[in-house]
């Protein structure tokens, strides 16, 4: 990264932290991953918290583990839902499965805390259509080895983490090679349109019953247990040592049927989370508690406010850094080529990947997400700068010189100028860009339009994911429109009209 | 009037990669003088002006105007004082002819009304219509575009004017009348002229003197009729003979 680049960097995470600081921080924050039963269970805990009179705040729908695990690390957040198994293999990277108290001594050295197993085990199984099962007589995993023309979609978590895929194929010997890496939720579609045989399941999944589908027998225990726990920090114990407490009465509470019921509601029957945590709470602990749903509208408005500021100020950023780029990279060829691959390079990382290596550096939220839409914004602003005073004919520069215009003047009243549309274009690209990339920041925790999205996708509901989706693609038009506008202001008539 | 070179150039040399565009050149062109460079396409005549107006620095010898030496760091100041037009204008095609024609005037914060007048007056001595004036380069007609390009060059009063095929891309007729107009303006303003043609014709047209260029040097420095009359070697004949094959007689000189 180029120094100015750096210092831009730096700029935006004071503006950033000077941000969070006004905004007065809740006392505990409580964070989910980007799967229902998570949020419910963030829900769950955020609700029971608020009981003590703590000011808590849920970061729901979080990405995955690593996500979730960084800002436990930097604070961010306090206490989320996980699963053993998940924190020995992905957290602990042990090699066997540990057992809860392994689990606890590792983690206390790192200055968290688990709780007590909530009282469910939520590992993975594989399931299939029941009758596509009978068909084949197929009741366990090691029935599979003998059917090798099966299509497996799995989630891409599954697809990567060891105790997914690859040690499931190595113990079992599975020989298909028809394995696609998809969204959980996208991959019950599949099942159901007939496109997958298998999929990764959960099993305290709404949709096993749902679907009609068949959990495979794990006969040779292949996959290790995933006890729902909290962790938390250990410094919650002194900040807020009654949340602690409130939430203990979570500790073996919850059955997987409950679960499962719990999952159903949000899923089959698109009851909001919020009300499912109050209910459950409600029904078993004997607790009222205060949930707040937030309507329609003005969640479309939270959520645009959120887009549009991720936008904005990731776009202004890059204006102010690529068009000065471009303008160095017209002026020295041999500096020009350095940048220009240096921002095509930057361009060529997929967005989730820069999302995630942004998250050790600045933590979750709109800090992270402005870096890497800043970051996508520079290429076709430094390229159109770029190219848009290079294609400035020769004749045309030689006479601003022989005229005895400065560089600087040259700069300024006849190669800009004759490079604003270029520019201009330049822009436009990149908002239009950054609008949709910025729907992928609700995986870090932005929200934005992408938040209706990941939840739509999540509950399976094509409506939510068009509350989102639509927004985004208007706003796309929309700024369109602007930079017709603006061409009109900027551009001059002499550039404009047609010869004649 | 005892006249003083305004333009010197000793043992110029440029080349560009294997090609010598200018070779050990010798030009002196004193004040009020028109001089006009002439020769075969890539003989260096454009490298030449552009030796002048600083956009090439040469490999050796010395270029003075009016006793400076011009260096990447002097040229700037000297800028000033020269006026330069070439082929196609160069017009700044997102500004207005005005624009144009008062860009540079105005950044050396001339007041409104010093830089209209001036504008005026360089508009009927180019003749060019009012309400041109507003128009942008691309809905300009060439010969209007030539004038605009002229009436630039001029705005700051140069002493010198260095055009490099001014007329070049012009149909006849237009090319016609504006090489009697721009003889009358040279004449009328007194100016050092260095003017760049490929037509012979012109050349004599306009030109106290003609320099014959080939391969970056000089052949022959002379009037019309000494370069006719007395060439000073084989390529001179023939370059002369082979222009003055295809067109018609000298013209008539309106001198009085
Ligand atoms: N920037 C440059 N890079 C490389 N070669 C150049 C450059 N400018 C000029 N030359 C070469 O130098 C020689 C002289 O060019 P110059 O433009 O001065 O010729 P000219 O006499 O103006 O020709 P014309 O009548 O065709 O305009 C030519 O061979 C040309 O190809
Ligand atoms: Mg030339």
């Amino acid at each position: 990264m180029s120094g100015i680049a750096r210092h831009l960097f730096g700029v935006l995470v004071l503006v950033l932290s000077a941000q969070a600081v006004f905004a007065q921080e809740p006392s505990v924050t409580v964070g989910s991953k980007k799967f229902t039963e998570s949020v419910i269970l963030g829900e769950i805990l955020t609700q029971l918290a608020a009981t003590t009179g703590a000011e808590v705040e849920h970061r729901s729908e979080l990405g995955g583990t690593r996500i979730l695990w960084s800002a436990l690390k930097r604070g961010e957040i306090d206490l989320y839902p996980e699963y053993t198994g998940t924190i020995s293999k992905e957290i602990l990277q042990a090699g066997d499965a540990a057992t809860i108290n392994e689990i606890r001594d590792a983690l206390k050295a790192e200055g968290m805390i688990v709780s007590e197993p909530l009282g469910f085990n939520n590992t993975y199984i594989l399931g299939m259509k029941k009758d596509l099962a009978e068909k084949r007589g197929i009741r366990r995993i090691s029935d599979l080895a003998r059917h090798p023309d099966l299509r497996f979609g799995f989630s891409n978590e599954f697809l990567d983490r060891e105790d997914g895929w690859p040690g499931l194929r190595r113990d079992y010997a599975l020989p298909q090679r028809d394995v696609r890496g998809m969204d959980h939720d996208l991959a019950y579609r599949g099942l159901a349109a007939g496109s997958i045989d298998i999929v990764d399941l959960y099993s305290t999944d709404a949709e096993i019953e749902y679907y009609g589908l068949l959990a495979l027998e794990d006969d040779r225990a292949h996959f290790p247990r995933y006890d729902s726990v909290i962790v938390y920090r250990d410094d919650l114990e002194g900040r807020a040592a009654e949340v602690v407490t409130a939430i203990s009465a979570l500790e073996h509470a919850i059955t997987a049927a409950d679960m499962i019921a719990m999952n159903a509601k949000a899923k089959v029957e698109n009851v909001p989370e919020s009300r499912i945590a109050s209910e459950f709470l409600g029904r078993h602990l004997g607790m009222q508690t205060d949930r707040r749903d937030v309507g329609a509208w003005e969640r479309f408005w939270i959520h645009t406010v959120e887009h549009l500021f991720l936008v904005a100020v990731s776009l202004a950023g890059a204006i102010l850094i690529a068009i000065p780029l471009g303008v160095i990279a017209a002026r020295f060829s041999r500096v020009g080529q350095a940048i220009l691959g240096t921002v095509g390079i930057i361009q060529t990382i997929p967005a989730l990947a820069l999302l995630v290596f942004m998250i050790p550096l600045l933590g979750i939220g709109a800090a992270p997400a402005i870096v890497a839409l800043f970051l996508y914004s520079l290429l076709p602003i430094v390229r159109n700068t770029y190219a848009g005073l290079h294609d400035i004919p020769r004749p045309i520069v030689e006479s601003a010189i022989a005229l005895g215009l400065s560089p600087s003047q040259r700069l300024r009243l006849i190669e800009l100028p004759l490079a604003a549309r270029s520019i201009l274009a330049g822009i436009k690209t990149s908002a239009v860009i950054n609008v949709g990339t910025a729907t992928l920041g609700a995986l870090i925790g932005t929200g934005g339009y992408g938040q209706p999205i990941l939840t739509g996708i999540r509950l399976d509901d094509v409506g939510l994911i068009m509350q989102g989706a639509l927004p985004a693609a208007g706003l796309a038009l929309l700024c369109q429109a602007a930079f017709e506008i603006a061409e009109r202001r900027f551009v001059s008539k002499g550039l404009r009209i047609k010869a004649g | 009037m005892l006249s003083s070179p305004v333009i010197e150039l000793e043992q110029i040399s440029k080349a560009f990669g294997a090609t010598q565009a200018l070779d050990r050149l010798d030009l002196h062109v004193e004040a009020g003088q028109t001089s006009v460079l002439i020769g075969p396409s890539g003989c260096g005549k454009s490298t030449l002006l552009r030796v002048l107006v600083g956009l090439i620095e040469p490999d050796g010898g010395t270029a003075t105007f009016e006793g400076t030496t011009i260096t990447p760091q002097s040229v700037h100041a000297l800028r000033r004082r020269m006026g330069y037009v070439i082929q196609e204008g160069g017009l700044f095609p997102h500004l207005t002819a005005t624009e144009n024609v008062v860009l540079m005037a105005r950044q050396l914060g001339w007041p409104e009304p010093k830089w209209r007048s001036r504008l005026g007056e360089l508009a009927e001595l180019t003749r060019l219509p009012t309400d041109a004036l507003g128009r942008y380069p691309i809905e300009l007609s060439g010969g209007q575009r030539q004038r605009v390009s002229l009436m630039r060059a001029l705005m700051l009063d140069p002493h010198v004017l260095l055009m490099d095929e001014p007329l070049g891309a012009l149909d006849p007729m237009i090319r016609f009348e504006l090489q009697v107009e721009l003889r009358a303006i040279f004449r009328r303003l007194g100016k050092t002229v260095l003017l760049v043609t490929h037509d012979l014709d012109e050349a004599g047209f306009f030109g106290d003197f003609i320099v014959l260029l080939r391969n970056g040097r000089i052949e022959q420095r002379g009037t019309l009729e000494e370069l006719v009359n007395e060439p000073r070697n084989e390529f001179v004949r023939a370059f002369v003979n082979a222009q003055r094959s295809t067109v018609a007689p000298l013209r008539e000189d309106p001198r009085p």
